[in-house]
């Protein structure tokens, strides 16, 4: 077996014991390169169906381009598509014209996160983080438990080994079960290749730019490639040495702000 | 070429991806897990490692840099991997970590696991799942207690590709004779381990000397820089020639099929495969291997060992979550009872009779605590003194285990998968084990030895004595005969103990005085005991002329709580002289036989016998019929039930 074919058959493994492990599991869904892995992952590993929810955390600045793939998603795949924003906020008048983006991804990401996980009582959350995306998604279990108050324990986090995991939670807890943690962008890039995944256009450089990671459309910046194939974008991976998340403002607002979001229950 | 049988458009729709080369294969990935004494340098080498590969992010070096001469520090590499406030402040990795990087060659994910002790979870967690190891030691220092641990636990996780980084080497002066000293007494212990380090690399982290290439302050050194060892190990290959082992972790009903899913961990499947699932040995076919978003096509290759699998089968069988499918042919063993050496991560210590969920590939079972035979210190590799009725965090034991239902495993790391478990506490995983031996139930006793209840489970049937009694011609040793051979069709364990036999072995130096005949007898019966304590019925077709003897052998099989019938042999002296199949009245007439029996000993008829049996008037056959329905009685397994199926052990 390619590495590849050993990533995708762990990722399988997760998301089949996840979805039978827990009573209300949920996939997170961004549109994204690697929530696209994800979803591909759930359909080989469910024959075809994806047996849960997907939900998208949208804040409201999604780009155009984005909303018109997730519509073409959910017809494409089949989603259950549970889309939803943490609207008391906005009525607040939390955006990024007004407020800075630490804050603002904490509302109308994290919250909007806690809100539909009390509204729909869903007991675990698949995400698509990987461990290369950030030091302290590194620090990342397979499964990992989140308290009633969203928290993270990072420095107790349970011991995980030999494919046994972490599938039992109390009242009001979650779990994070996060299929993608051994990938790395290359890996993503090499497999949606390879798969033939169909993806939002703005990957794709158009006039000398194009997005590497993509989130809220204020605070999602270019970069400079002239990468129009997956194949481009692989070679272009091989000798950048900016990070994947160089462009996501939300990361670089302080010292540590991604530690901190984290451990307030952001992904 | 790419070819998206989606509409591409401009806006939202997927993206067109133009017509284009694929990129190259990726290079062989290596998972390597880093361990050793708290600081002796994982962390510096981790950092000097992806700084000289390049695999920093473009201003992460300069970055750390900057904040350590901001906090007045002096720089190191160590800062790079610490990527957490608390890390910072104590100098400490706290948790599993895991870096990418990438040599010209492959590329590896580094797991970081610390040194601190109370962290030895992470480091199992780590290393659990890593296809080699670099264990780092400290020249200055040598050997200290976590370099032996982790010695000890990387054996133990049957991590067998592992190389040791002398680290430190500018701190004693490059000296050889530090070298060849921690060289010699870390490859002796790791030797005990049974792990052979692939190479032992000189290094200096903190300088970069033999990391990318051999260092000329190394002169001596003739080996590989440790990348070029690291370079040198294979990821994990598939067991070769194991036969087919798929967890079972879910069954589907999507539509009116059944497709189950599972993860193939030995061997291959395919569709017209034949299976058999453990526990409980249920058989099928494969009909059809499941794939998305192509359907599989007829003659694919068959699924290999590592692949997630969804599959249907022939016939509608019950099958769940946990089972094991198995090639028919080599099937896994199935028991209740096993011994194995475990490890315990949790605070409270794991006593016994203590009762937690163990959880072997996607099996789950309660599983008590049945005995500790010793606990080892994982840094001397000796026994702990004295009994002990608890193992503590992070101590190695050698256990017996009891779980409350069978479950299906692999012996011996052969099939590593399923042959290695955790135990819970809680829902925390809180210790782990390596099953080397299966023992039969023995649910009739704790500490006792293997029981004639834990024999009758495996055997299917007790073991018994029928004591056929007569005169020599009555016919004993033809009925003793003709029901060995009835049971023995039937399943039944069984022999044919008498005078013949005793006279020309056992009992051959004795003579025919009444002493010697005595003897003879007590032998006889001993020996029946004996193997009708291990499951034999024993088929003892001896003369026996007293009362006294035959009452004293009954005796002694209600002692020892062995099912004991007495079976009389009747046929009068008359006829058994006129059979005389082995000329034996003859001689006894003729004073060649002295105080031959009938003759001029007496026979003692038994007053209330078992069973009796006319053989002057009934046939042989139906002699038989009623022998055999005693003796099936006598042997029938107690009543409790025996859920081990023994004859897979």
């Amino acid at each position: 077996m390619s590495h590849l074919d050993e990533l995708e058959s762990h990722s399988i493994y997760l998301m089949r014991e996840a979805f039978q492990a827990f009573q209300r599991p949920a996939m997170l869904w961004s549109m994204g390169k690697d929530s696209n892995v994800l979803v591909w992952l759930a359909k080989k590993a469910f024959c075809g169906h994806v047996p849960f929810p997907i939900v998208h955390i949208d804040t409201t600045y999604e780009f155009p381009e984005m909303l018109e793939f997730r519509a073409w998603a959910k017809e494409h795949y089949g989603l259950d598509l549970l889309v939803w924003i943490n609207q008391e906020a906005r009525d607040r008048g939390i955006g990024y014209e007004t407020t800075d983006p630490v804050t603002v991804t904490h509302e109308l990401k994290t919250v909007a996160l806690q809100q539909v996980l009390a509204a729909r009582k869903f007991d675990a959350l698949i995400t698509g983080i990987r461990r290369d995306e950030d030091s302290t998604r590194a620090k990342e279990r397979y499964f990992s438990p989140r308290n009633a108050e969203f928290e993270w324990d990072y420095k107790d986090q349970p011991p995980e080994f030999w494919n046994h995991f972490t599938t039992e939670v109390g009242a009001g807890e979650h779990v994070r079960v996060q299929p993608l943690l051994d990938w790395t962008e290359t890996d993503i890039w090499r497999y949606l290749e390879r798969e033939k995944v169909p993806l939002p256009g703005m990957y794709f450089a158009r006039n000398g730019q194009r997005y590497r990671s993509l989130g809220c459309m204020p605070i999602s910046k270019p970069v400079a490639s002239n990468a129009a194939t997956i194949a481009d974008i692989i070679e272009e991976l091989q000798v950048t040495r900016v990070s994947e998340r160089a462009g996501r403002a939300q990361d670089h607002h302080e010292r540590n702000a991604m530690q901190k979001l984290r451990a307030k229950g952001f992904m | 070429m790419n070819t998206l049988s989606n509409p591409a458009t401009v806006s939202g729709q997927p993206a067109p991806v133009p017509e284009a080369k694929l990129s190259a294969a990726p290079p062989d990935h290596l998972y390597l897990v880093v361990v050793g004494h708290v600081d002796h340098g994982k962390s510096t080498l981790i950092g000097r490692l992806l700084y000289d590969t390049n695999s920093l992010p473009e201003g992460k070096a300069e970055r750390a840099q900057a904040a350590s001469k901001a906090e007045g520090m002096e720089f190191e590499y160590a800062f790079l991997m610490d990527a957490l406030l608390e890390e910072q402040a104590q100098n400490i990795t706290m948790d599993t970590t895991r870096v990418p990087f990438r040599t010209a060659r492959r590329s590896f994910t580094i797991i970081d696991a610390p040194g601190h002790k109370e962290f030895l979870k992470n480091m199992i967690t780590g290393a659990a799942s890593a296809d080699a190891a670099i264990l780092l030691v400290d020249a200055q220092e040598g050997l200290k207690e976590q370099t032996k641990r982790h010695g000890f636990l990387l054996s133990l996780l049957g991590l067998k590709q592992v190389v040791v980084a002398v680290n430190k080497m500018d701190l004693v002066g490059y000296d050889q004779a530090v070298y060849e000293r921690i060289r010699t007494e870390l490859g002796e212990f790791l030797g005990r381990l049974g792990v052979t380090p692939s190479h032992f690399v000189p290094i200096s982290a903190k300088h970069g000397h033999g990391l990318l290439q051999r260092s000329a302050l190394l002169p001596w050194y003739r080996g590989p820089a440790l990348l070029e060892a690291l370079e040198q190990f294979r990821a994990t290959p598939p067991i070769a020639g194991a036969p087919l082992r798929l967890t079972v972790q879910d069954i589907y009903r999507f539509d009116a099929r059944r497709i189950v899913a599972g993860l193939v961990e030995s061997g291959a499947v395919a569709a017209g495969d034949p299976i058999v699932f453990y526990p409980g040995g249920k058989r099928s076919r494969v009909k059809t291997i499941e794939t998305w978003p192509n359907p599989s096509a007829p003659g694919a290759a068959p699924v290999p060992a590592g692949q997630s699998v969804a599959l249907t089968l022939e016939d509608q069988l019950f099958i769940e979550r946990g089972q094991v499918g198995s090639a028919p042919e080599d099937t896994p063993v199935e028991a209740r009872v096993f011994t194995a050496r475990l490890f315990w991560l949790h605070a409270e210590p794991l006593k016994i009779g203590d009762l937690v969920p163990l959880r072997l590939g996607t099996q789950q079972a309660e599983a008590r605590l049945v005995e500790i035979r010793r606990t080892l210190d994982a840094v001397s590799l000796e026994s702990n003194s004295g009994p002990t009725s608890e193992v503590k965090r992070h101590e190695v034991a050698e256990v017996r285990l009891r779980v409350r239902r069978p479950i299906a495993f692999d012996l011996g790391g052969r099939i590593p998968a399923l042959g290695r478990f955790v135990l819970m506490r809680g829902r925390r995983i809180a210790g782990g084990g390596v099953i080397d031996g299966v023992l039969l139930d023995d649910t009739a006793g704790e500490n006792r030895p293997t029981t004639p209840a834990t024999r009758a489970a495996l055997l299917g049937h007790r073991g018994a004595v029928i004591w056929m009694t007569g005169l020599s011609g009555s016919g004993k040793s033809t009925l003793a005969q003709a029901l060995e051979k009835r049971l023995l069709n039937a399943g039944i364990l069984c022999t044919v103990l008498d005078g013949d036999i005793l006279r020309t072995g056992l009992s051959k130096n004795l003579g025919f005085t009444a002493e010697d005949r005595r003897e003879n007898l007590r032998r006889a019966v001993e020996l029946a005991l004996h193997l009708a304590e291990a499951g034999v019925v024993v088929v003892a077709a001896l003369i026996s002329p007293f009362r006294a003897d035959r009452a004293g052998a009954a005796e002694r099989a209600r002692e020892r709580e062995v099912p004991f019938a007495e079976v009389f042999v009747n046929a009068p002296l008359s006829e058994c002289e006129r059979r005389d199949p082995k000329q034996l009245y003859r001689k006894a007439r003729a004073g060649e036989i002295p105080l031959f029996t009938g003759i001029d000993s007496p026979y003692e008829a038994p007053l209330a016998p078992d069973l009796e049996l006319r053989t002057d008037r009934e046939t042989v056959d139906q002699s038989i019929e009623r022998l055999a329905d005693l003796t099936m009685n006598l042997a029938r397994p107690p009543e409790q039930p025996f859920s081990s199926p023994g004859a897979n052990i």
